[in-house]
């Protein structure tokens, strides 16, 4: 075998194993991590097949952006949010399975009408046309391709607007802004920083032990609400303090 | 598969290969120790105190017993990790950081054992997107790193991190193109050869700072290490790792730093060119020397991130956002325009001074419509504080306005129903700031 014939059945059955990876991972982020696999595996047969450029854009794209997005969007969804198995579209499997059949015999005609039918240059001559691969695409899309090409752009920037329109939303107030929240923090007459820590002295640490003021009285503010309830506040011992305070004192 | 030499590359013996392999690992972990202490000491002397200074001279050999005290700690594995993605996440981190490497030059052709070769692993047509496209695998590690670990720290982290990356690659990726378009080429050793009269950073000076900006995001470094921002998140992404495995986020973390300095120093500073006042020796392009003013410049960025990291505090994450994708973003594109359009100009329009008279209207047109347009933000402003005065103004519900029955607007506070007034009760409080976090989401 070849070095290229390697790379192909090492790189293409690892493609397949994630392809497969996606259908039968039960998580949601398995799946995707999969899919990111695949397409890496996709990229390397790219770059076995002189088309580096493509490869790496795959890579930039697919595995860096759009992958990232799906996770992004998998994880503010939930961590461990396991998708409920019932089906709400109708009818969705045999569909798939058709639309399925459709494609793959799409592929394998355009495919295979494409190795039998056009005469191979060899990817040599394909990519030396223009003095090299980044060349050559560049030509192709901004000469013969470059309609296509801008009304893809178009379409995307289009989608993107729409996304933007979609997810505005008009303000009923101008924005506060960090000056007024700050006044809005002081001006409310509620403490504005945090509030003082419970009590720490030699014998307790806990938060059930409420801190002192100067005067040796109890911050109320210092206890959290809960245990201040329930009654679960622990009780000071004036004797104590009265000696810490003549210590202070002297 | 077609021929895969590159000009001087894909020729070497494969003694030759594995020898570069292994330098560049060895170079790397020796940078990230020393990068380590460096760090330490300069920070320490910024702050007024003296850093580490018992291990070894100076303190040198501290972060290699740091490291080898850090890979025998006790490892503690928390219980809702999800095991295989928590194990291959710091792997991926700590591999991508090494192979991003591999197109990095830091030396011109050298006699290495008798084999003329260039001091550069391998290069390609498109190596510096190789580098774009490995950055971005290796964020997988800190994103999934952050979502196996089972809690919540970790998984803001993670989420921060995949955010921040999006984000800034793409202001990265913006601010290349004006390198290719002055180098005709995206391979790191043809950029290099391209600088040899002048430096990108001087004729690019916009794409240079940008860049700057986007690698400090990309290595989550001060003051953009929102990821494991430790005041809010206590480690981040990392918060639930030990032991080894913790040891590859810290090695990956430290290797990124290099990566983006040499990459940086590769596509803007001229790379291994010899600097003005020591382009004045013959000697100084020679032997194995251009390896060495590689090595300093390179130093000098990560001395800026230390500086940096020592100096600034963290950003908030709206305003980080904000700055990436309303400021860097749009200034990289409008730059690129510039740039483009001066390139035409140069190499392939004679202007004549009818053609000249026209463009200078245009460009007048154009000031004139910028000026239009921050005028009339300026007014939606003033608008906007008048509204916002106006609302004041209005907190008074008038439960009759129009003369219909209307409920209260955000920030009037509705009045109870006459009987509860009478018995001097309010039920409905104001909620306005609830309502409006609840419409903000």
């Amino acid at each position: 075998m070849s070095g290229e014939d390697w790379v192909f059945w090492i790189s293409g059955s690892f493609a397949v194993i994630g392809a497969l990876g996606l259908v039968f991972s039960r998580k949601a982020v398995h799946s995707a991590l999969w899919v990111a696999f695949t397409m890496i595996n996709l990229a390397v047969l790219y770059i076995a097949n002189s088309a580096p450029f493509l490869g790496m854009v795959q890579i930039i794209v697919y595995t860096g952006a759009v992958m990232m997005l799906f996770l992004f969007v998998l994880m503010v969804v939930g961590v461990d949010s396991s998708d409920s198995l019932i089906e709400t579209l109708r009818g969705q499997r045999i569909s798939a399975i058709v639309l399925g059949l459709g494609l793959a015999v799409l592929l394998v005609v355009g495919v295979g009408n494409g190795l039998v039918n056009s005469a191979t240059v060899g990817l040599v001559e394909a990519n030396s046309i223009d003095g090299g691969n980044v060349e050559g695409i560049a030509r192709l899309i901004f000469t013969d391709y470059l309609i296509a090409f801008e009304a893809t752009s178009a379409l995307l920037i289009t989608a993107a607007l729409g996304a933007m329109v979609l997810a505005h939303r008009e303000r009923w107030l101008p924005r506060a802004t960090q000056q007024e929240l700050s006044k809005g923090r002081f001006l409310s007459g509620s403490h504005p920083g945090n509030l003082p820590t419970p009590g720490v002295y030699a014998r307790h640490n806990a938060v059930d032990t409420p801190a002192l003021l100067p005067d040796g009285s109890i911050s109320e503010e210092s206890i959290p609400r809960p245990l201040q309830a329930r009654g679960d506040v622990r009780a000071v011992d004036h004797h104590e303090v009265n000696e810490i305070k003549e210590v202070d004192s002297q | 598969m077609t021929d895969p030499t590159f000009g001087p590359f894909g020729v070497d013996p494969w003694w030759l290969v594995i020898l570069k392999v292994v330098g560049i690992f060895v170079m790397l972990v020796l940078l990230t120790l020393f990068t380590i202490w460096w760090e330490r000491r300069v920070v320490a002397r910024m702050q007024h105190r003296v850093g580490p200074n018992r291990v070894g001279p100076f303190g040198l050999l501290q972060s290699l017993m740091d490291g080898i005290k850090l890979a025998l700690k006790e490892e503690i594995i928390p219980k809702g990790a999800h095991l295989a993605v928590y194990w291959i996440a710091p792997v991926i981190s700590a591999t991508t950081a090494f192979i991003a490497f591999a197109v990095i030059p830091f030396g011109p052709t050298v006699s290495i054992f008798g084999v003329e070769t260039p001091l550069q692993l391998t290069d390609f047509p498109v190596s510096v997107l190789y580098v774009l496209a490995i950055a971005s695998i290796g964020i997988y590690g800190i994103v999934l790193a952050g979502w196996a670990s089972g809690s919540t720290y970790p998984l803001l982290g993670g989420l921060r991190s995949s955010a921040q990356m999006i984000s800034y690659e793409i202001a990265m990726g913006l601010s290349f193109v004006a390198v290719f378009l002055y180098a005709g080429s995206m391979s790191t050793s043809a950029i290099v050869i391209a600088q040899e009269p002048i430096w990108y950073a001087v004729i690019l000076l916009p794409s240079f700072l940008i860049y700057v900006t986007a690698m400090v995001g990309e290595t989550n470094r001060a003051p953009f290490d929102l990821p494991e921002a430790e005041g809010e998140l206590v480690g981040g992404f990392h918060t639930e790792y030990s032991s080894l495995k913790f040891a590859l986020f810290f090695l990956a973390e430290y290797i990124n730093m290099v990566t983006v300095s040499a990459l940086a120093t590769t596509l803007f500073l001229g790379g291994y060119i010899a600097p003005w006042p020591l382009s004045l020796w013959d000697g100084a392009m020679t032997g194995w020397w251009p390896m060495l003013w590689w090595l300093i410049k390179v130093q000098v960025f990560i001395f800026m991130f230390i500086w940096l990291r020592a100096t600034l505090p963290r950003m908030r994450y709206d305003q980080f956002m904000k700055f990436g994708w309303k400021v860097l973003i749009p200034v990289s594109i409008v730059w690129i325009l510039i740039v483009a359009t001066a390139r035409v100009l140069r190499d392939e329009v004679v202007l004549t001074t009818r053609e000249l008279l026209i463009g200078g209207a245009v460009a007048i047109a154009i000031l004139l419509i910028v000026s239009w347009v921050f005028q009339s933000r300026s007014d939606r402003r003033a608008a906007i504080r008048a509204a916002r005065e106006e609302a004041e103004a209005n907190l008074t519900f008038d439960p009759m306005a129009g003369g219909y029955p209307v409920p209260p607007m955000p920030g009037q506070q509705a009045v109870g129903t006459s009987r509860r007034a009478r018995a001097g009760v309010t039920i409905v409080q104001d909620r306005s700031d609830v309502t409006q976090e609840a419409i903000d989401g």
